[in-house]
């Protein structure tokens, strides 16, 4: 249940252990921040700083070793495991680097997979595939594999993935990592209109200045540690 | 999630390795033809020796003239057989006893018209029609007033019908046994094969005065080569053993410490024997190639472990898009069901035609019945159970994120 006025994302000394051979390595320590909805973040930081550890808590995919992390007021690290997959699948679209499509299906069923495990009968869910696809600009492409696709129309196809269900945050993870600055551009640009025009919260992790430019709050990593958090001035971008 | 979808998801699984699911099935479809063919053979066999047992007549005794050795090996039979009509008459009027027939057999060439066949002859009394519940095709049997006047009559197995007369009637008609004329008086209905494999149909029963006389012409009036004899019930069998030993051996006037001069044999114990045989012989083939099932299964393990490994990361990825732990248990459940129920079908049809190809080849009897495909059926779908569950729980209790971040 939303709190009227709390964060929709808040997180508080958020740690993450991993133990290695060489013993336990803190990956975070101690992160506290909280984003509200509608918000577009973005998230910088030297590699090895923490950023993929820090969304992949947010997504839902791992859960912090201490710390807490409430989304939309719930406490998630007191859910289960198929809690956990509901939320992931109806609250949370999550974009990778290197896209994760399913490379035997078509554009189509791999936008309509979320669907499948929402529940949603075969024709509804290649209906509302299609129009997803059509959102990203796809609609033409949708019998096409992976592999007859291009790396930005993969990186779309995936987007088109992660909002098939409708949710209300996406996290993307070095979206444009793989991709070049034309195609990045257009990757950024689709992001932009999701939550200029459709309200969709967005976190995204970059190394790249030009692309954090399009978010309006960048927060800097370091050593699992948040050093800066900061709003972006229009003038930047 | 919906049963469809995960029945969609398998096929396409399944299908993006059509080489590797072949192969993988081809062990079940052996193992399910295999199983399917060994207990056809083993049925067909259990169902010949039960209509011959049936054939036989119930509750029966055979007793041979002369003796067996404690070691087994028969002595002195000689040409003289011990047994009397008498002796037949008399264990008759035993109280646990139905009916008694003495037997005199042996060969002859048959005559009609200008056909000859060869077949054995058996010179009888009217009970033993009673003792081996043998009914009438058409005609009627010979009475004891043919018996006692050494009446020139025989009743012919339908074996003996078809090749003497074709489409004839033969009662009525004149046909000579070894030269002596015998009218035709019925035709015997049919009883095919014996536990030993004869055919009971290629027969003639005569009357055993007339056979002596006319036909085996010995000089051995009224005795008999053995005697079939009947109880009144399946409980009395043994009581009537008892009793028949001690009247014969009382009228041959055998003492203490003497060998007896004949032998009885409890025929329906015996059969019984030879139906457990086959019985157990069908057990053990249908046994070994249920072996080849649960390799066909194992083969299926093999591959749905393989298969849990190389998906790890399609396995991460469905959990990062939302499907639990249980989708993915059944995903690769229904995979590992899909293959072996699709492997039991398709052995389900090679091991019917393998059945009709033993039947129509070999000549055995074989008999596929509802009861051995819903078995081979319901094994397969626990042996896709059982050895689909070990990966499937594998791949369900993957880590989401180490799963995504495998390879
Ligand atoms: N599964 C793991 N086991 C052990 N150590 C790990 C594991 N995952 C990450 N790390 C370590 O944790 C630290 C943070 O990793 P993380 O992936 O979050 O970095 P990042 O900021 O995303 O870097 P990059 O910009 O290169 O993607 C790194 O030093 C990394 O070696
Ligand atoms: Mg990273």
């Amino acid at each position: 249940m939303a709190v009227p006025g709390a964060p929709l994302i808040e997180v508080a000394n958020l740690e993450k252990d991993y133990s290695t051979g060489a013993g336990v390595f803190q990956a975070l320590r101690g992160v506290s921040l909280g984003i509200a909805e509608g918000e577009f973040v973005a998230i910088m930081g030297a590699s090895g700083s923490g950023k993929s550890t820090f969304m992949n808590l947010l997504g839902c995919l791992d859960r912090p070793t201490r710390g807490s992390y409430h989304l939309d007021g719930q406490d998630v690290g007191r859910l289960s495991s198929d809690q956990l997959a509901a939320l992931r699948n109806r609250e949370i679209g999550f974009v990778f680097q290197g896209f994760n499509l399913l490379p035997k299906l078509t554009a189509l069923d791999n936008v309509a997979l979320p669907l499948m495990y929402a529940g949603m009968g075969r024709e509804a869910r290649r209906r509302q595939a299609q129009a997803m696809l059509e959102r990203v600009g796809l609609g033409e492409r949708s019998h096409h594999t992976p592999l007859q696709l291009s790396g930005g129309q993969q990186q779309r196809v995936a987007i088109a993935r992660a909002l098939a269900t409708r949710p209300r945050i996406i996290f993307a993870d070095e979206p444009t990592g793989n991709l070049d600055s034309e195609t990045s551009r257009q990757v950024m640009d689709l992001f932009s209109r999701l939550n200029r025009e459709e309200g969709i919260t967005l976190v995204l992790v970059t190394h790249e200045a030009d692309i954090a430019a399009y978010a309006r709050r960048c927060i800097r990593f370091q050593d699992g540690r948040v050093i800066e958090d900061t709003a972006v001035t229009e003038a930047a971008a | 999630m919906i049963f469809t979808s995960l029945l969609e998801t398998a096929w396409h699984a399944l299908t993006t390795h059509r080489m590797r699911s072949f192969l993988t099935m081809l062990g079940m479809v052996i193992g399910v033809a295999a199983v399917i063919l060994m207990l056809a053979i083993g049925q067909g066999a259990q169902a010949m020796v039960r209509s011959a047992i049936e054939s036989m007549g119930s509750n029966l005794f055979i007793i041979m003239s002369g003796a067996v050795s404690s070691g087994g090996a028969r002595v002195a039979t000689g040409d003289a057989p011990s047994l009397t009509f008498d002796d037949a008459d008399a264990i008759r009027d035993l109280p646990d006893i139905l009916a008694s027939a003495p037997v005199s057999p042996g060969g002859a060439q048959l005559i009609y018209g200008g056909v000859n066949w060869n077949t054995s002859v058996y010179g009888t009394t009217p009970d033993y029609a009673v003792v081996r519940n043998w009914s009438m095709a058409s005609g009627s049997f010979f009475s004891d007033a043919d018996v006692r006047r050494g009446a020139r009559v025989a009743v012919i197995g339908g074996v003996v019908a078809r090749e003497l007369f074709g489409d004839e009637d033969p009662v009525g008609k004149i046909i000579r046994i070894k030269q002596a004329p015998f009218e035709v008086i019925g035709v015997l209905a049919s009883k095919g094969q014996s536990l030993d494999g004869r055919d009971q149909d290629d027969t003639v029963l005569v009357p055993i005065s007339s056979a002596q006389q006319k036909i085996f012409s010995n000089t051995l009036r009224n005795r008999a080569r053995f005697i079939m004899v009947q109880a009144v019930s399946e409980k009395r069998m043994d009581a009537a053993e008892a009793s028949i030993n001690d009247l014969l051996r009382s009228r041959h006037r055998i003492g203490l410490g003497q060998d007896d001069d004949f032998t009885v044999r409890n025929l329906t114990a015996l059969a019984e024997t030879a139906a457990s045989t086959t019985r157990i012989m069908s057990l053990l083939l249908g046994a070994i190639a249920a072996i080849s099932l649960v390799v066909g299964g194992i083969g299926i393990m093999n591959i749905m472990l393989v298969s849990v490994t190389e998906r790890t990361r399609e396995i991460g990825i469905r959990m990062a898009i939302g499907a639990r732990r249980r989708d993915v248990l059944w995903q690769f459940l229904i995979e590992a069901l899909t293959l072996s129920l699709f492997g039991c079908g398709i052995g389900l049809l090679f091991g019917i035609g393998g059945a009709w190809l033993v039947e129509r080849l070999a000549g055995l009897p074989v008999a596929v019945t509802p009861a051995s495909v819903l078995m081979a059926v319901g094994v397969s779908f626990l042996i896709g159970v059982f050895f689909g569950f070990y990966p499937a729980r594998r791949a369900a209790g993957l880590d989401p994120i180490d799963a995504l971040r495998s390879q």
